[in-house]
């Protein structure tokens, strides 16, 4: 088969209607700019997902009050019954525990010489530091001494760290928090935005201090729990299985609180990890349903191209006549009218892709997300528009093919 | 001349049914074609002129009997086969010129060598060389509509010529011209056939007829006369 006469005529039949190709063209223009939004916020969020997660780190589980149930939510709220440091030094004695933290946490007035800040401060034991793959970026962690000994110590967050102190400087001066003076030891690396969707906190923005001087002199104690903890975190062994250390847990946590089988648990075990992968899995969702819209408009504008070029054929039967009549075969009017529906077709797949660019630009400005747009998502875009343009213009191209010469010639 | 025809046709027959209506277009035709001949083809309206026409072109198959190309039996090809026996052996003129309106003069007359399977050579070349053999080397970026009838048939012969076909066909190819038009067209094929180019040409008109070296008429979808065999009578109506 010719491709070069086969191509030019294409080409030149394209824009000797430039109207016409691009109403053609409009549903694969609607389509391939579809394609390319959904991919990208997908793919964005996908990009995020996966950065919360390497944040939190997967083989982390924290114990919290309150019952846990319907798709990982939690409708307990912290409302119950609070853990005990007996809980935290049992937890810790699981064989897979790496490392366990109790904390307590509440928002507290901070103040320094130089300004006020409102944050969360969070009693922990001194792993909180390891459980939360968390390091200091300056200064220096608190010890197991100081944690036992009630040091007045503090390691800011780096959003707090800001905020109260904006000359920077922060190790060895003194803040209050609550009224309650401590000595900034550290400052921890940023850990950014946590949680996505309903949870978007900044996790930067806290003050970290040893959990029995916090509970002695800043929350105070709980009626029912003495040396209480609002949540517990344990890190879990490499290697050693999430879901079965999650059980494990549970089970002891039960066992301590004497909870009868058959009884709900009046608190949970969660793998944080593990929720943002169901909701990764649920915009996973969401972006086959997306999908599935862009491939029914696609769908749609190549039947629009099939019916455009079916017209066009018909218009044109005299001169595939005369192309035959002069020793075209078939195969290179079939090739002609193919490549015409897939350059009808890629073409609007470019300006799709041009206006789909706009759409995922102004989606990253408005939803404040990173503009993903990879050379996967352009491939398949003008791949998805070529393909429809190779679907939907066999036909008509095969009814050209197979065109009667003279019949074709004597059309008018 | 040399003995063994070009074209060659045997109880050639072809029908055209319409609901009950049966239409002989052309009814039993015996007729052979030597190489290097000018015959014109002439009759009435409806005596099956271009139906011959258009089955010698290979555009066509024939309801009953045979025919050879060059002496190959066109029932025994393929539609490809006979695109590329349109391609190198025929060259088609026809009454309407059918010229591609969106190209210019030289693009029409490229066509038929980018069809070509054989290796063309330097297409742009022949195709330049083609125009200015028909004296139009000056009007080759200029479309159909810039051009007058005459000049548009004479692309169309260029076209025609492109693939050094050995036969040349034309159904009343100066049925859009006037007189002197149609004067310089028969010349050039007239000038085409000296160089050894076989012609085949349907008229109307007996001084277009008379450019050719043999004469035959048409009636019925018969052959009413060939001025090649003036002593064969054939029978004449049915
Ligand atoms: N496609 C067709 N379908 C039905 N009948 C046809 C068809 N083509 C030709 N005919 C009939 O066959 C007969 C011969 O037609 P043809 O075109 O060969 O005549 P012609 O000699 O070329 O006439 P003209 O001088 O008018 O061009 C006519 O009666 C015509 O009506
Ligand atoms: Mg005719």
């Amino acid at each position: 088969m010719k491709f070069g006469v086969a191509t030019s005529s294409a080409a030149e039949a394209l824009f000797s209607n430039p109207m016409r190709s691009l109403l053609t063209m409009l549903g694969i223009i609607i389509g391939v700019a579809s394609v390319m939004v959904m991919m990208s916020i997908g793919e964005g969020a996908k990009a995020q997902i996966e950065a919360q997660i390497s944040s939190i780190g997967s083989n982390v589980l924290t114990l919290q009050p309150g019952n846990m149930n319907r798709g990982g939510r939690n409708h307990g709220g912290g409302s119950g019954r609070p853990f005990a440091e007996a809980d935290v030094t049992a937890m810790g004695e699981l064989p897979f525990v790496q490392g366990v933290t109790g904390i307590l946490s509440q928002q507290a007035n901070a103040v320094s010489e130089e300004a006020n800040w409102v944050s969360n401060i969070q009693g922990a034991n001194a792993s909180f530091f390891e459980v939360n793959n968390w390091r200091v970026a300056e200064g220096r962690e608190f010890t197991t001494q100081e944690v036992q000994g009630g040091a007045a110590v503090a390691v800011l967050g780096k959003t707090s760290a800001a905020n109260l102190f904006p000359d920077g400087r922060a190790i060895g001066q003194r803040i209050r928090v609550n009224s309650v003076p401590m000595e900034v030891i550290g400052i921890l690396e940023s850990k950014g935005q946590s949680g996505g969707g309903g949870m978007g906190m900044d996790r930067d923005d806290t003050i970290v201090a040893p959990l029995g001087m916090v509970r002695n002199r800043i929350t105070g104690g709980n009626r029912q729990v003495s040396r209480h903890v609002s949540r517990i975190q344990m890190l879990v062994q490499d290697g050693y299985d999430v879901l079965e250390a999650q059980e494990e847990t549970t089970a002891l946590m039960r066992e301590r609180r004497r909870i009868q089988p058959g009884e709900q648990d009046n608190f949970a075990v969660v793998n944080f990890a593990d929720m943002i992968k169901q909701r990764a899995a649920a915009a996973e969702t969401m972006s086959m349903l997306l999908a599935f819209t862009a491939a029914v408009s696609l769908i749609v504008g190549g039947v629009g191209v099939m019916n455009i070029m079916l017209v066009s054929v018909t218009e044109r039967t005299r001169e595939i006549g005369l192309r035959m009549a002069i020793g075209a075969r078939g195969g290179d009017i079939l090739l002609q009218f193919l490549f015409e529906a897939i350059a009808l077709c890629t073409l609007g797949g470019l300006i799709g892709m041009g206006m789909g660019w706009i759409g995922v630009f102004a989606y990253a400005q408005i939803a404040n997300a990173p503009m993903m747009v990879s050379p996967v998502i352009i491939a398949t875009a003008l791949g998805a528009a070529a393909s429809v343009g190779l679907i939907f213009g066999f036909f008509p191209a095969r009814r050209a093919a197979q065109l009667d010469p003279i019949q074709a010639l004597r059309h008018d | 001349m040399t003995d063994k025809p070009i074209i060659s046709c045997r109880d050639l027959s072809k029908i055209y049914t319409m609901g009950e209506q049966e239409v002989r277009a052309l009814d039993g035709v015996d007729l052979d074609i030597a190489e290097g001949e000018f015959v014109a083809i002439m009759g009435p309206s409806g005596s099956g002129k271009s139906s011959l026409m258009n089955l010698i072109g290979a555009l066509d198959r024939p309801t009953k009997g045979e025919m050879w190309i060059n002496g190959k039996a066109l029932s025994e090809m393929s539609r490809d086969d006979l695109a590329d026996l349109r391609n190198e052996t025929l060259g088609f003129v026809f009454q309407q010129f059918n010229l591609l309106a969106r190209q210019d003069a030289f693009q029409n007359v490229r066509l038929p060598l980018r069809y070509a399977r054989k290796d063309a050579g330097d297409i742009d070349a022949r195709a330049k060389e083609c125009l200015e053999l028909v004296g139009l080397g000056s009007r080759m970026d200029h479309r159909p509509m810039q051009l007058s009838g005459g000049q548009q048939q004479r692309v169309a012969i260029a076209r025609a010529l492109a693939n050094r076909p050995r036969i040349l066909l034309a159904d009343e190819p100066t049925g859009a011209l006037d007189t002197k038009t149609t004067a310089e067209i028969m010349h050039l094929m007239q000038d085409l056939n000296r160089q050894g180019i076989t012609v085949v040409l349907i008229t109307h008109e007996t001084e277009v007829a008379a450019y050719a070296s043999r004469q035959i008429h048409f009636r019925d979808g018969r052959i009413e006369s060939d001025s090649a065999h003036p002593d064969l009578k054939r029978p004449s109506g049915g």
